[in-house]
């Protein structure tokens, strides 16, 4: 399994990080630590540009972690279109690791404020496709 | 002296639909850069055409463009940093030119973006993105814009009304242009009534795709005065790449590839921010003005909106900004920007900008950026 049902659209698949897709699907976030030197990653790297090693190890994105930004975005682009009006941001997690995603649907615009607390989870949606959202702590 | 000069620029209309193919397109800029000039094209040794190919039809436009130019048999590439393509092809033609291994270059930038359905456009912007990890989200350049503009104003304050005041002064410009796309003066409220896009980015603090075309003439410096009496020289230059990635960003209230580039060409030019008479910045949205103002030193972090409640970006004030009516009267043929915005330096500094000239200009810097601040480009070109 790649990345096909990683999204509202996908536009590619294959990839030596599609594990990422099986922790996904498993119920976890997960990202990259290189074995041979301990650098970290996210988005999660197959192969550490850092000390050129590709023996990476798996380890979860969990915790409580804050908003930095946000915007509700009106038109979706091709392929998006029944989703507008849906939320993106970017949250920041322990050791500092910010992730793109959309807000879930628990928390109304009217409540939201950069700085506000968030956890991440994976989210399923329509036609087997699977995403990871923030959510209310 | 500085070795290597800008002896011709020229740029078509920017238009909504231009209604002709992108090789006549160009023409009409490479005619406008090469009036005046003592060279014909058969003196031309090289040509970089700029462009952001997913918006073309055409693969491979440098042959075409080059035919219909009749630049052929002399070396035509292509180069592209997405919404900074020209200005990154400014910096290659620098390059051939001191490297000698060329004594005249041309960069021409196109974009016809009226080939496709806005939605469609979105679409390809969307890839824009890193198509594993945010694309699948829906990312487009608005939405990205708009979380540096939230950010902005969670941290510093800025307000609405502020970025509103960006758009009623590059319309208050936009519309002595005569090369722009729009040419209306907006109202505060104008801008504030206008539809919510990505919030809290509204329609009139957004640019609109556009068609266009652009060409600058590069010379070596001894060649440079044969060519033209007014030779523009490039003092300093500046490049650098952010993330793709959204989550890579270390700051969201400035963009790191443009406060990186700025520094590499203040410091080849020998300049601070306060000896810059004039700049054109990248201001694809209103936001990016502001966060421009404080990457390139005009204001301190988070003081940018000062420099435009006190109009000091106007013509007449300290630092004059996109006095030409920027990307947001303009409009943003992608591949064309960069050189549209280096032609506007250049007849500022040779005191032809006949719509606003800032008195007494004797040096320039363009700022041009291309996606959600992957690639920045700054540029310093003196009289």
């Amino acid at each position: 399994m790649g990345f096909e049902n990683f999204g509202t659209v996908s536009f590619t698949a294959a990839a030596k990080a599609a594990d990422f897709m099986t922790h996904l699907e498993a119920g976890k976030v997960m990202t990259t630590r290189c074995r041979n030197c301990g650098a970290s990653y996210f988005p999660p790297k197959a192969d550490c540009p850092a000390c050129l090693s590709s023996d990476v190890d798996w380890f979860e994105i969990k915790g409580q972690g804050k908003l930095n930004t946000y915007t509700i975005v009106n038109y979706g682009p091709t392929g998006f279109e029944n989703d507008a009006p849906y939320i993106l941001a970017l949250g920041e997690f322990e050791g500092g690791i910010q992730i793109l995603a959309r807000l879930g649907r628990d928390i109304k615009p009217d409540d939201i404020k950069v700085g506000m607390s968030l956890a991440i989870s994976p989210v399923k949606l329509p036609d087997n496709r699977v995403a990871y959202e923030f959510n209310k702590v | 002296m500085a070795e290597v000069a800008i002896v011709g620029v020229g740029q078509s209309v920017f238009s909504r639909d231009c209604g002709v193919s992108i090789r006549e397109l160009s023409f009409e800029a490479f005619k406008e850069a090469m009036e005046g000039l003592d060279i014909t094209t058969g003196d031309i040794d090289a040509s970089i055409i700029c462009s952001a190919p997913e918006y073309d039809k055409q693969r491979s436009p440098a042959g075409l463009i080059s035919e219909y130019l009749e630049l052929t048999p002399k070396p035509s590439f292509y180069v592209e940093t997405v919404c900074s393509s020209s200005s990154t092809g400014l910096r290659v033609a620098w390059s051939l030119v001191k490297a000698g291994l060329h004594k005249v270059v041309a960069v021409i930038g196109f974009q016809k973006m009226s080939e496709l359905s806005s939605r469609d456009a979105a679409e390809r912007m969307g890839r824009g993105a890193d198509i594993i990890w945010e694309s699948p989200f829906g990312l487009t350049m608005p939405a990205g814009y708009a979380m540096y503009a939230r950010a902005h104003m969670a941290k510093y304050g800025t307000t609405e009304e502020h970025l509103a005041k960006v758009r009623v002064k590059n319309s208050h410009y936009g519309a002595a242009n005569p090369k722009a796309t729009y040419r209306k003066e907006l109202g505060l409220e104008d801008i504030l009534n206008s539809e919510v896009i990505t919030s809290p980015l509204k329609k009139f603090d957004c640019c609109a795709n556009a068609d266009g075309a652009s060409c600058i003439i590069v010379a070596r410096g001894d060649v440079a005065k044969g060519i033209t009496q007014v030779p523009i020289w490039i003092i300093g230059l500046g490049a650098a790449t952010d993330t793709m990635t959204m989550a890579g960003r270390k700051s969201l209230t400035g963009l790191e590839c443009a406060q990186e580039a700025g520094k590499q060409a203040y410091k080849m030019a020998g300049l601070k921010p306060q000896d810059i008479d004039v700049a054109e910045v990248h201001d694809c949205f209103t936001v990016s003005e502001i966060l421009a103002y404080e990457d390139l030193g005009f204001a301190k972090p988070g003081e940018g909106v000062g420099l435009i409640e006190d109009k000091q970006t106007y013509a007449d004030g300290k630092i004059p900004v996109n006095v030409d009516g920027g990307l947001l009267s303009k409009g943003h043929p992608i591949g064309a920007t960069g050189g549209s915005q280096i032609r506007t330096i250049v007849r500022q500094l040779r005191r032809q900008a006949t719509e606003a000239q800032v008195k007494g200009a004797e040096v320039g810097l363009v700022h041009n950026i291309g996606g959600i601040g992957q690639y920045g480009n700054v540029t310093i070109l003196r009289r």
